[in-house]
């Protein structure tokens, strides 16, 4: 990556993270510098280079979640300034680039909130959450037995398009970190849509949809009440078209089903 | 638990009960609306849609109580769906920053709507249950609109309806699953102009009386 006139830029910065030894702990935010950082890095390498600096120092490293810094697993996320993942739109954390920042900026970095997603240690919360969803209905049940031809059920193109923008959401908890109801409701009716859209995900999605709703309310998530941040900060652009889509599935599955 | 309870239990149900109960306030809104305006044609005409308003008897009646049924509904899911998002978040941000999709009708909802229901329990105490045999309701309008103090909180209250149903009016179609690119621009659109037709259809009134009169 190029600052854009080809020449790496090194900035300085002060970070107010939030620090939590463990779960019941009291955490407060803690300040550093981060020092030398070039503009090219990743927001995490910039953790990195800070937290390389805090273990020299006999000091306890940051704590925060990534896998496949590339912007595809969804396991890395925090709240930079006050915005789910930072400032810049359609962006997981791990895909945010420090130039974004100028020398001289104070950045506040937060772990997600939620009730439902329990603080494990300074950045990293427990979205375990979310695969209770999953389990609850977000999968479509196939016997064992040969593999079935591809193509072999015909999909409209454009069916098969919505589905895969909904197929895009990774599961990072943006949506609900940023939402003001701490609701996950567009996380929900991205799984749930994904599988309602083709014919392999139909003949389970009155029973599917009631269950996730149920155990996403078990899990003391909010109550979306279309304030439509979550749209506007979830890193694959996933929109409440969805949670419209939801809506629907769940009024169908209430009304023209046996499903309770 | 039967389906029913079952269903209007889950939050997406709760909203659904608020979308319904909401949309059914926006159609009494316009009625009401269309009423007033009779205001602008005097006294007598006035007092003359009132009289075929309550010439309608037990039908009156029943949308009265329908009315209040629903209102109770919106009241008390809305207080529960708001209480329990109040929990959702025990630790808040030390910063936080809208990403664009709030609106301040949407970050005000329980809040407007609290003021609303307040408004309500005075404007039927001084309208519903006003002795009507010694004076007309046109009377009684007058007599409150040309106080400065009622005047002004009325159309105060009426800008806070316009922002409740800023957000109230297009949510009541995304909860019901109406949102598709075809239409749902319209209906944000519609949404900021019915909330305009609120604040300046019903705030109106008591500066026409106040101005004109
Ligand atoms: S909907 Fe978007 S913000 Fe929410 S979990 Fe999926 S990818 Fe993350
Ligand atoms: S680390 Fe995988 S999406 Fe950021």
């Amino acid at each position: 990556m190029s600052t854009g006139d080809g020449m790496e830029k090194k900035i300085n910065l002060t970070l107010k993270v939030w620090r939590q030894k463990g779960p019941d702990k009291k955490g407060k935010i803690e300040t550093y510098r981060a020092e030398d950082i070039s503009t090219d890095m990743s927001f995490l390498e910039m953790i990195d280079v800070v937290n390389e600096k805090l273990v020299l120092e006999g000091g306890d490293p940051i704590s925060f979640d990534h896998d496949c810094r590339e912007g595809i697993c969804g396991m890395c996320g925090a709240v930079v300034n006050g915005r789910a993942h930072g400032p810049s739109k359609g962006t997981t954390l791990c895909q945010l680039h420090m130039r974004h920042f100028s020398d001289g900026d104070t950045v506040v970095i937060e772990p997600f909130r939620s009730r439902a997603f329990k603080l494990v240690k300074d950045l990293v919360v427990d979205r375990s959450a979310f695969d209770k969803i999953i389990q609850a209905g977000g999968y479509v049940s196939v016997n064992t037995g040969g593999v079935p031809d591809a193509n072999a059920i015909p999909i409209p193109q454009e069916k098969a398009d919505l589905a895969m923008d909904a197929a895009q959401c990774i599961g990072c908890g943006a949506c609900v970190a940023s939402c003001p109801n701490a609701s996950a409701m567009l996380f929900v009716s991205a799984k749930v849509s994904q599988l309602a859209l083709l014919p392999q995900g139909r003949a389970e999605a009155p029973t599917r949809v009631i269950n996730m709703v149920k155990e996403m309310d078990n899990q003391l998530f909010g109550n979306c009440s279309n304030e439509r941040e979550c749209e506007a900060e979830c890193p694959k652009s996933i929109s409440i078209v969805n949670i419209a889509r939801l809506n629907r599935e769940f009024i169908k599955a209430g009304l023209l089903s046996n499903e309770k | 638990m039967n389906w029913v309870t079952t269903f209007f239990s889950t939050s997406v149900g709760k909203k659904i009960l608020m979308s319904i109960t909401g949309m059914s306030f926006i159609g009494f809104l316009v009625v009401h609306l269309i009423g007033n305006l009779t205001i602008y044609g005097g006294k007598d005409y006035f007092d003359s849609y009132v009289d075929h308003l309550h010439s309608l008897g037990p039908v009156l009646h029943v949308f009265e109580i329908g009315l209040l049924t629903f209102a109770l509904i919106h009241v008390l899911t809305g207080a529960v769906l708001t209480f329990q998002n109040f929990l959702s978040r025990p630790v808040r941000y030390q910063m936080n920053r809208n990403a664009g999709g709030r609106t301040l009708g949407s970050a005000t909802m329980p809040y407007t709507g609290a003021i609303l229901l307040i408004f309500l329990v005075f404007h039927v105490l001084h309208f519903h249950f006003a002795d009507h045999t010694v004076k007309t309701t046109f009377e009684i309008v007058t007599g409150y609109f040309v106080n400065p103090f009622y005047a002004g909180a009325y159309v105060c209250v009426m800008i806070v309806a316009a922002f409740h149903v800023s957000h109230g009016f297009w949510s009541a179609f995304q909860t019901l699953g109406i949102n598709h690119g075809k239409y749902t621009p319209m209906l944000k659109i519609l949404s900021l102009l019915f909330a305009c037709i609120v604040a300046a259809g019903f705030g109106f009134l008591p500066i026409y009386f106040n101005m004109f009169i």
